[in-house]
Order: structure tokens, then C-alpha cells, then sequence
């Protein structure tokens, strides 16, 4: 290929990629402008200072900082106590060869399929039944066991892969299954359980409908439900958009720096399986 | 106790050898118990009331009273309905051939053409802003949009007008006509990531080989595409079809935040439609009704996209041994 048709190529690429980022880099222009500019000079000028007044009074207006402790918490502990399960039914499955595990592990695919919207209104009344409602420790369950079928999925398929003989020679030394899973298999295993806590932390985070429905007192409301409510409820002026979409945004430009490595081979391994 | 099993186990494995099932009880099934009673009270229980209540009349409060297909007749006859349908088809387009299209061409240009010519760390560069919407929430790609293609003093109209396109600008979430074609481009920049990714790893593991001899051959750059990358990673193809439709098909946050359904339900889809049954009209009854027919569709989807998925993974394994 000649030099002459290489950079076109790359430029195209580029613009494409500059159009992704693009509104990223409106937002954060606009957020750190002042009303009196923003109105003056519209959304496309560069700001002329650093105004954080709009940031800091959208943050103590929503109580942001509250939102981001709850969004951590529940997507922390899904993100943990998914793993656990999803390790334990992928070791039945995976590494135990159970009786009918490919039914047991379509079931598990099945349930990864079904739309939320099949599961909100029982799950909301029985919620209120049990006097979950708007805690979050009911979101932290619900998504826990969603989020295990698909890790189930995952790791059977991985542990359906590992060398036996590990397995059969720790069997011999005296080790039983649970000693096996703990002190073989998982640390073995590492590498995909942490693609697992990245995933299924990121997309809790990122729910809407589940936690929309659930979690309606503002204490307990996510970054991501916070901020829908506040855009379906139209009342924000455009500065204050703006100061939302940047605070929204941060988090996941902090969790996509950070796991981008995990992120993208993950993603792999889970379309290879 | 746990090693009692185990060693009852192992005996009678030693004794019988494989063809037998073991016989105490497996041990292994203990390590699926507490997924499987989890599964039964988030997932089970639920689906099969929701199923139940779309056979109700039910307002939530008080006892559900029973009216057959009612429901479902209802729904055949619904146009709001059957519009919503028609829009997820369009979500289908905007979220799952588009974006799939698209990967496949970006994929083999990052990978075989920015990777080999400028190097690894570029391609992975603008790998990374092609997948950043992936990363975000939707209720917060809803809000940056909106924003950017609000009538007034919104970014899009802003540039329109100082490009000198002023006669181009809309409302572009507002107007009945233009909110689904909006709604379908904001979707194809959220998704677009997620296939590039997935096809890019893909790529990784087709022999370098096939393109040195097409290049020898003399087969150009799109030849190659459409004879070696295409067919190489079909695989991947299917799974990221299968699961961006399923995705397509659930599409909630973003209509929520986006246009709430609107204009006139110009946007509305089924999700939306059974949220907004189950919370605001409280007709429970019909809002299970929609949705269980939302979940018959997505699984019937599932179901032929996997089986069609292990056909090819058999066909591959055919070739390869």
C-alpha cells in the first residue's frame, strides 16, 4: 500500500474517532462556563475561565456525593457477590460435570436473555411484600443473581477447559471439592473472575430500569436513576445539563482509564465463548 | 461432610467407571444450590407471575381477577401497540446491523491497516473512543444528547447555523417525524463499540498467512475484506448480531431519557409501553401482557440465534480436524 493512500485512511479513522469524543468535549466546555457566558457566547465557544460554581451548586443540589457512595455500594457488592455465585455454579458445572448441566446451563443463558421489564412489577411487589422497597439492598440482590447468569455462562465454559489433572492430583493429596475450588480453581482462574468484577461493576453502575422502579427516595437513588429522573423531569437549564452530563460522565472516564485493558479483553473472551 | 460425599463418590466412580451416573448424589450439585434458589426467587418467581398477570385484569392493588386472553386479544388490536414494534425494528437497525456493519469495516481498517502501518498503540488509541459510549450510562448519554440536539441553543443547530446550514436546523427530538431517525443515530454512537471490539479481537486469531497469499495474488484491500476477514471471524458476527438485537429489543433508558416515547409516541417501544402500563396507567394486566410478549419474541430470537451459533462453531470444528 502506498504512503500516498495510507493517510487518508488514517485521517477518516480519525474523524470518525474525533465525532465520538466530540460530545464528550462539548459537555465538559460547557460545564465549567458561567450562565451569563453560556447565554452570551452559546454552547460552541471556548470557556473563558474556569467557572466551577455551576458544578458545585448541581453537586450540593442532588447531593451527589450521596448518589456516587450509592452507586458504588450497590455496584461494588453486586459486583462481588455475583462473582461468588457465578464461581460456585460454574464449578458445578464447569469442573463437577453435574447431571443435565446443559440444561441447567441454557436455563442460566435463558434467564441472562429475559428482559427486566418480565421481572419489574413482580419484583416491585414482592419487594413491598418483604418490605425491601426502595432499599438497596433489594437492587443489590436482584442484579447479583442477574448478573450471575451471565457470569455462570462465562466461567463454565472456562472451567470446562481446565486441566484435569491439577484437579485429579489434589484430589489424591487429600483435598476435598471445596478446598479444590478455593485454593486451585479460583486462584487459577483469576484472571477471568477479574474481567467478571469489572463487567458486572460497570454495569451495574449503568442500570436504569430496575433501579428506577425500585429506589425512589432520593437517599438511596443511583448516579444514573438521579440523573434520569432529573432529565425526564425538564427542568434543568442548560448549565445545569451541563454539570450533570460532566459529573455523569467522569465516573465512567475514570472507570474506562482504569479497566481499559480489562475491559477490552474481556469483551473478547466473552463473544470467543 | 462435605468429604464423606465426596469419598462415597469416588468409590463408586472407581466401581462403575463413566457409564453409570455416581451414584450417592453428585457432589458437585451442592456448589449450584444457592445459585439455583437465588435464581428461583429473582427470576423464576417473578416470570411466571408476570406470566400469570397478563391472564388478570389487575390494577396492583387488591386480587387480580381472571380474563383469559383478553389481554392478548387487546393487544392485537392495539396500534400503539404494534407501532411500538415497528420502532424497535428501527432500534434493531440503529443497533444492530449498523453498528455491526460498520464494526466490521473500522475493525479491519484499525486492525490490518492503522495496526500495520502505524503501529499497535494508534490502533489502540482510537479503538478506545470508538468503545467510550459503551462505558457510560445511558441515562447520562440521554442527557449529553438531548442537550446537544435541544431546538434551542443546542450544539447540533449551533454548528448548523454557523456552518451556514440555518435552513437545516430541526427539533430533532421534538419533531414526530425526525424524533425515531434522532433517537436511531444517538443509539448507533452508544453501540458502535461494542462490535468493534469483539471483531478486533476476532481478527487477532485469523492466520496472517491467508492475507500475506491474497496479497500476493494480488487481491486489493476490499477483496480481502470480503473473502478472508468476513468469513473468518463469521463466529464473531453472529454473536454480536444476536446479542445487539436482544439489545435493540430491550432498549428502555434511552427512550426514557431521550423523549420519554415522544412526540405523539413517535418513539415509543415495547419496554417503554410496559413501563409506562405497569407505573403510570397502573393496567398491570396489560402491562404484563406486553412484556410477556416482548420476552416470547426475545427468547424465540435466542434460541434460533444460538442454535444457528453452535452450527457454525460445529461446521468450523468440521474444517479444522
Amino acid at each position: 500500500m502506498t504512503a500516498v493512500r495510507r493517510y487518508p485512511v488514517l485521517l477518516a479513522l480519525c474523524v470518525g474517532a474525533l465525532f465520538m469524543v466530540l460530545p464528550f468535549a462539548i459537555v465538559a466546555v460547557n460545564a465549567v462556563k458561567s450562565p451569563a457566558e453560556y447565554s452570551a457566547n452559546g454552547p460552541l465557544s471556548l470557556p473563558d475561565g474556569l467557572y466551577l460554581d455551576g458544578l458545585q451548586s448541581f453537586w450540593e443540589r442532588v447531593d451527589f456525593g450521596q448518589k456516587l457512595v450509592n452507586s458504588v455500594l450497590i455496584s461494588g457488592s453486586v459486583a462481588v457477590l455475583a462473582v461468588v455465585l457465578s464461581v460456585l455454579n460454574a464449578y458445578a458445572i464447569g469442573i463437577g460435570r453435574i447431571k443435565g448441566r446443559t440444561w441447567v446451563l441454557a436455563f442460566f443463558v435463558l434467564a441472562n436473555m429475559l428482559p427486566q421489564e418480565a421481572l419489574v412489577y413482580p419484583v416491585y411487589f414482592l419487594s413491598k411484600q418483604a418490605g425491601l422497597y426502595d432499599t438497596r439492598l433489594s437492587v443489590i440482590i436482584v442484579f447479583t443473581v442477574i448478573q450471575a447468569a451471565f457470569g455462570t455462562y462465562l466461567l463454565s465454559a472456562v472451567l470446562g477447559r481446565f486441566p484435569r489433572e491439577i484437579i485429579e492430583a489434589a484430589r489424591i493429596d487429600g483435598a476435598n471439592a471445596w478446598q479444590v475450588l478455593w485454593r486451585i480453581v479460583v486462584p487459577v482462574s483469576r484472571p477471568t473472575i477479574g474481567v467478571l468484577l469489572v463487567f458486572f461493576f460497570i454495569w451495574t453502575w449503568n442500570e436504569f430500569l430496575l433501579p428506577l422502579v425500585m429506589l425512589v427516595s432520593n437517599d438511596n437513588q443511583t448516579v444514573s436513576v438521579a440523573l434520569g429522573v432529573l432529565q425526564g423531569q425538564r427542568l434543568m437549564d442548560a448549565t445545569m445539563t451541563n454539570a450533570a452530563a460532566l459529573l455523569g460522565v467522569l465516573p465512567a472516564i475514570v472507570f474506562f482509564l482504569v479497566f481499559q485493558r480489562t475491559l477490552t479483553r474481556g469483551i473478547a473472551v466473552g463473544a470467543v465463548k | 461432610m462435605t468429604l464423606t460425599v465426596e469419598r462415597g463418590g469416588r468409590v463408586v466412580e472407581q466401581h462403575t467407571g463413566r457409564a453409570r451416573p455416581r451414584r450417592p448424589r453428585d457432589p458437585y450439585a451442592l456448589f449450584l444450590l444457592p445459585g439455583v434458589l437465588a435464581f428461583c426467587a429473582v427470576v423464576v418467581v417473578p416470570f411466571l407471575m408476570n406470566t400469570g398477570v397478563s391472564f388478570t385484569e389487575w390494577q396492583g392493588v387488591g386480587s387480580p381477577t381472571w380474563s383469559g386472553l383478553a389481554n392478548y386479544r387487546e393487544l392485537l388490536d392495539d396500534d400503539e401497540f404494534w407501532a411500538s414494534f415497528r420502532h424497535s425494528l428501527f432500534m434493531v437497525v440503529a443497533m444492530a446491523a449498523v453498528p455491526t456493519a460498520i464494526g466490521l469495516v473500522l475493525a479491519a481498517a484499525l486492525f490490518d491497516f492503522v495496526g500495520k502501518h502505524f503501529g499497535s498503540r494508534t490502533a489502540a488509541v482510537l479503538r478506545a473512543c470508538f468503545y467510550l459510549p459503551q462505558v457510560l450510562p445511558i441515562a447520562v448519554a440521554g442527557i449529553v444528547w438531548s442537550w446537544i440536539l435541544a431546538p434551542e441553543g443546542g450544539s447540533l443547530n449551533e454548528l448548523l447555523k454557523a456552518a451556514g446550514l440555518g435552513s437545516w436546523q430541526q427539533d430533532w427530538l421534538g419533531d414526530p417525524d425526525l424524533a425515531l431517525y434522532s433517537v436511531m443515530g444517538v443509539m448507533v454512537w452508544v453501540q458502535i463499540g461494542f462490535p468493534l471490539v469483539v471483531f478486533m479481537a476476532g481478527l487477532q486469531r485469523v492466520d496472517p498467512q491467508l492475507y500475506e497469499a491474497a496479497e500476493l495474488d494480488g487481491a486489493g484491500w476490499w477483496r480481502r475484506f470480503w473473502h478472508i476477514t468476513l468469513p473468518q471471524i463469521r463466529p464473531e458476527t453472529y454473536v454480536v448480531l444476536l446479542w445487539c438485537t436482544i439489545a435493540a429489543l430491550k432498549v428502555f433508558g434511552a427512550v426514557y431519557v431521550l423523549t420519554k416515547g415522544g412526540p405523539g409516541g413517535a418513539t415509543n417501544v415495547p419496554s417503554y409501553f410496559s413501563f409506562t402500563t405497569f407505573f403510570e396507567k397502573t393496567q398491570v394486566g396489560y402491562g404484563a401482557t406486553i412484556s410477556t410478549v416482548l420476552t416470547v419474541i426475545i427468547l424465540v430470537l435466542a434460541l434460533i440465534g444460538l442454535k444457528l451459533q453452535t452450527r457454525a462453531e460445529d461446521a468450523e470444528d468440521g474444517v479444522r480436524t
